[in-house]
């Protein structure tokens, strides 16, 4: 006997591996065992391949990989005798992972099989090529089924019905030579056949639109008489269940007719006598009864109008939601979300219900019942409900609070009458379940809060009321904060009051604690306190009284760890001490945002849009001042361009601002420095990580003010900024110092970049999924030939997977692409994929590097194709 | 096809049988299983026996220390799968006589045959014990 074949029995094998105590252990056996049924394998050891196939089925249980024992099963398929045959079948079934190849090898085996002379290995053969047949051998073995379809033997008959629903799924072109055969098994009288032969007419009628109107034509009257002997028929023990005649054949009879009856009248006539006897007369005190009756509610739904029946299944499902057993409640939502598409009144009649079981303590019920009542709610009720709903919300389980929250903001915001009451509601929302609910949501909150001007001081009333008593709700903490910036005035002199408020007493360092708090919370994360310190600099406008004490909060977060805080913290310090004179202007109440453009915006950044690129063309930077964007899109960290900015003369407060003398030279680049101003204003302002294309068009200066010794005081604070880094500092740094050095260097842009081999990367491209970094190198003593290490980072939620980038180049210049580091690129941004090329100009010192690009990948399953040109590498590569 | 999968699973949550009608690999049938076992584990008697999972409805029924879980899509009567689950158990309890969760355990094929008889691509063949049981006790007495 061969010494590797393990003598362990199966009994042996499950004991040890059950007595181990540790997950490292099983491990352990289960490596042993298979590294000794492998070698059994190996060593074509036939002993014992019937135990291994056994003790391999267990391990694939158990979640191991099990492959190498296919072939074993195609062996034993092969083997004569039947209980090798039924192990082998078995295990095929049960091990094979989709490989083509081994389907296409035991194809000839199963063909034989089928036509084997005893008639279990006939059953076999049809059972494995019913559950893991492909397209191929459904095609080979299609005939052979058909014959067997009128096997003398019922068993076998059953299991080639089943064998047949295979081979149509797969071969859809092959329905039409079953249409008779399968006609013909619903005049059977073994109930397994009749169970498969009416599920195969189920599937015909899915496929094949002639086998409908076959069976329409010639079954139903059969298939009437069927149910109906079957609802009559007498105590038959082999198949009852708790006094009821085969109900599975009585759910799969009642499934082909509401497929048959399905959008054809006179089918539809045929059946009602009998739908309304099995709704009548069928038992609804054991499950197997309320199956029944549930499915043929399901069928009445389905067929066509009949206005009595319609009444009969609405009843049994107001029965079913009354009832006690959860099971049964839950199938009676289930069903009422169906109702509800063709009689929405009658669903509304057990509004209270429903409502109830929102609030059962069961999870699934809950889960159901709630889509129901959002499905349930109109203009009319959706006070009522929403009231309901939000006063569950308080006391509902935390895990279900995301669900609800999402549903409650869904409704608001469809069903909402007045702005007031949306204002309201969203306020509750966010008390109670802020820390659950997704950003547009409060994002379109303030949108509609800005859109109701005559509602801004009670919005900020009721905020800072709510925020005093839910202050963990961060999402609810960030519109206050922006509300309290905004209109901070409005809290203190009780401006705008409504009828329906109490006047409050707020006073302006009330106002100011409210902010300091939100900052100085651990639990804040970057967005709240990169908000808060917005707020903080438009109150030290609004509150002049309080500025002192306002400046030294944002003093203290300059030496935040945090880059976009300390930047924030630093710009806005200098603003409040040094440029007292534009202050006022520069935080102005925000401009109405547009209402349209957001919700278009949030249209299209539904999960399922087909490619944003599309949408949105990718912006491309490229050293040349972009058009102006609105700082207030940034701020809600919007990425739309069309709202119109404000200050028409946001270039000129800038100069103010940072005393830059106008250009020495009026070049034509005069304008383009106003238009950059603009930038910088909104790169002030803006929230989030400063959009790359704003910043980048500084990255020229920051090269050029190293050269350039003048910088302002407050540069020394930081270090000098090392052009080469290729995260967002140099980018930040780099506004920094535009800030302060003004725009005097921005003219002198060729002089910088003559100081070394080093030059900065670029942000070759980016849209709003995609970014694409460039960081160069010269190989020494070839100054034409530049190597470009591309770096790609995915901003979506989605992986991309079969991502390949191409890049095509003028005549004069050559490239040369290396292989990329790897073709899937995670989601946000959690890692990324670098690419390196050369790139050599024959133009070298005349003509700077263009290129066009191209980047197809696979997100969400859809092909994306983003394009676009490269124009801002540096000057002299 | 309305059965996607079935997995007998016991009160600690070890998988003892799984059959699945649809092509999973391995790393997603583990996490499949569980994610559905921790779900249904954690849920009480009262609640009710149906858990949305995924694109999956998971109808399951405990039976003493063994949970049967059998997965299906959503188009699938519930109350249907709850009466298969008892059919099954009544099935396994004729064969084994009180079927315990050692009986599967040990005897993996034979509850594998047993399920293969009712069973196929996803539908019910048969729903006579009688006939579900006839060719395993063939193969008994051969043996």
């Amino acid at each position: 006997m061969n010494p590797f074949s393990s003598g362990t029995r199966l009994r042996d094998m499950i004991r040890a591996i059950r007595a181990c105590k540790t997950a490292a252990e099983e491990r352990a056996v289960v490596r042993k065992e298979c590294a000794s049924i492998r070698a059994a394998i190996s060593e074509n050891d036939h002993d014992y391949s019937h135990r291994n196939l056994a003790k391999l089925m267990f391990i694939h249980m158990l979640g191991y990989p099990t492959h190498f024992g296919q072939m074993e099963c195609l062996k034993l398929i092969a083997s004569p005798g039947f209980p090798e045959k039924r192990i082998g079948y078995l295990g095929l079934m049960l091990l094979l992972d989709e490989r083509q190849e081994v389907l296409m090898l035991v194809t000839n085996s199963i063909k034989q099989d089928l036509n084997h002379t005893n008639q279990y290995i006939v059953g076999l053969a049809l059972c494995a090529l019913g559950n893991i047949g492909s397209a191929e051998m459904a095609r080979d073995l299609a005939p052979d089924v058909e014959r067997l379809l009128q096997f003398r033997d019922p068993n076998i008959r059953k299991k080639a019905a089943l064998c047949t629903i295979r081979i149509i799924k797969k071969v859809p072109d092959l329905a039409e030579n079953f249409i008779n055969p399968a006609a013909a098994l619903l005049k059977e009288k073994h109930h397994g056949v009749l169970l498969t032969g009416v599920q195969l007419c189920i599937d015909l009628c899915k496929v094949s639109n002639e086998a409908l109107e076959y069976l329409r034509k010639k079954s139903i009257v059969g298939l009437v008489k069927l149910l109906r002997d079957l609802t009559n028929s007498p105590y038959a023990p082999e198949y009852d269940v708790s006094g009821i005649t085969d109900p599975f054949l009585h759910i799969r009879l009642l499934r082909l007719l509401r497929a048959l009856g399905e959008g054809d009248a006179d089918a539809s006539d045929n059946m009602n006598d009998i739908l309304a006897q099995v709704a009548t007369k069928t038992e609804s005190n054991k499950n197997s009864g309320n199956a029944i009756l549930y499915e043929c509610v399901a069928a009445i739904m389905s067929i066509e109008e009949n206005g009595g029946l319609r009444v009969l299944a609405v009843n049994i499902l107001g029965r079913f939601l009354s009832s006690r057993d959860n099971n049964i409640r839950y199938v009676a939502l289930n069903m009422l979300m169906r109702a509800m598409a063709l009689d929405s009144q009658a669903v509304q009649r057990h509004r209270a219900t429903i409502l109830e079981c929102v609030k059962d303590p069961d999870a699934s019920i809950r889960k159901r019942a709630l889509e129901l009542v959002y499905l349930l709610v109109n203009e009319n009720n959706v006070k009522q409900l929403t009231k309901e709903l939000v006063d569950y919300l308080e006391v509902s389980d935390p895990e279900f609070k995301g669900d609800l929250s999402a549903k409650i903001c869904s409704i608001v915001e469809k069903f909402s009458p007045e702005k007031i009451w949306y204002i309201d509601q969203m306020l509750k929302v966010l008390s109670e379940a802020g820390n659950y609910v997704k950003d547009d949501v409060w994002h379109a909150l303030i949108v509609v809060i800005t859109n109701a001007p005559n509602l801004h001081g009670y919005t900020v009333r009721s905020l800072h009321r709510a925020v005093q008593t839910a202050s963990e709700q961060e999402t609810l903490v960030r519109v206050a904060v922006w509300c309290i910036g905004e209109y901070g005035d409005l809290l203190i002199n009780n401006a705008g009051m409504l009828d329906v408020e109490d006047p409050v007493n707020v006073t302006e360092a009330d106002a100011v604690d409210v902010v300091e708090t939100a900052i100085g919370r651990h639990s804040s994360d970057l967005t709240t306190r990169a908000m808060c310190l917005s707020a903080l600099l438009k109150l030290s406008s609004r509150f002049p009284s309080c500025s002192k004490r306002i400046n030294d909060i944002i003093h203290h977060h300059k030496q935040s760890l945090v880059l976009e805080l300390q930047q924030r913290a630093i710009e806005f310090n200098s603003i409040i001490e040094k440029h007292e004179n534009i202050r006022s202007a520069l935080v102005e109440r925000m401009p109405v945002l547009d209402e349209a453009t957001f919700s278009g915006r949030r249209a299209g950044s539904m999960p399922n849009a087909v490619s944003t690129s599309q949408g949105a063309p990718p912006k491309i930077p490229n050293g040349v001042a972009k058009p102006v964007s609105a700082p207030l899109v940034d701020l809600l960290d919007f990425s739309s361009d069309d709202i119109p900015i404000s200050g028409p003369s946001g270039g000129d407060f800038l100069q103010d601002l940072l005393g830059v003398d106008v250009s020495p030279t009026p070049l034509p680049g005069t304008n383009q420095t106003n238009k950059s101003g603009n930038d910088m204003l909104l790169d002030l302002l803006s929230i989030g990580t400063p959009p790359a294309q704003s910043s980048s068009s500084m990255l020229d200066i920051l090269s050029s003010s190293q050269d350039n010794q003048s910088s302002g005081d407050l540069l020394g604070k930081l270090s000098t900024p090392s052009p080469s880094v290729q995260t967002s500092s140099p980018v930040a740094s780099s506004s920094m110092m535009d800030l302060l050095d003004g725009f005097g260097a921005s003219q002198s842009v060729p002089v910088a970049v003559t100081n070394g081999p080093t030059y900065p990367s670029v942000v070759a491209f980016e849209s709003s999924s995609l970014k694409v970094t460039f960081n160069f190198s010269k190989e020494p003593g070839s100054p034409q030939t530049t190597l470009i290490e591309a770096q790609f980072t995915n901003k979506s939620p989605n992986m991309y997977s079969n991502f390949v980038f191409q890049a095509a180049v003028p005549k004069f210049l050559q490239l040369h692409l290396d292989p990329a580091s790897s073709n899937t690129l995670p989601a946000n941004g959690d890692g990324s994929i670098t690419q390196r090329f050369r790139v050599s100009n024959s133009q070298h010192g005349k003509k700077s590097l263009v290129m066009r690009v191209r980047i197809n990948y696979k997100a969400n399953d859809k092909d994306v194709l983003e394009e676009g040109q490269i124009s801002n590498f540096p000057r002299d590569l | 096809m309305g059965i996607r999968f079935v997995l007998m699973v016991n009160k600690q949550g070890q998988t003892r049988l799984a059959q699945y009608y649809e092509y999973l690999n391995i790393d997603e049938r583990r996490a499949l299983e569980g994610e559905i076992v921790r779900k249904c584990l954690a849920r009480n008697e009262q609640q009710c026996s149906f858990v949305e999972h995924r694109n999956y409805k998971v109808v399951y029924r405990r039976y003493a220390s063994l949970f049967f879980l059998v997965g299906v899509d959503k188009e699938e009567n519930e109350l249907a799968i709850l009466e298969f689950i008892h059919l099954l158990v009544e099935t396994m309890d004729r064969h084994f006589g009180n079927v315990c969760e050692l009986d599967i355990m040990f005897h993996l094929e034979k509850a594998h045959f047993m399920l293969e008889e009712m069973v196929m691509n996803g539908c019910i063949v048969e729903t006579s014990k009688a006939n579900i049981l006839s060719p395993i006790q063939l193969i008994d007495k051969a043996s």
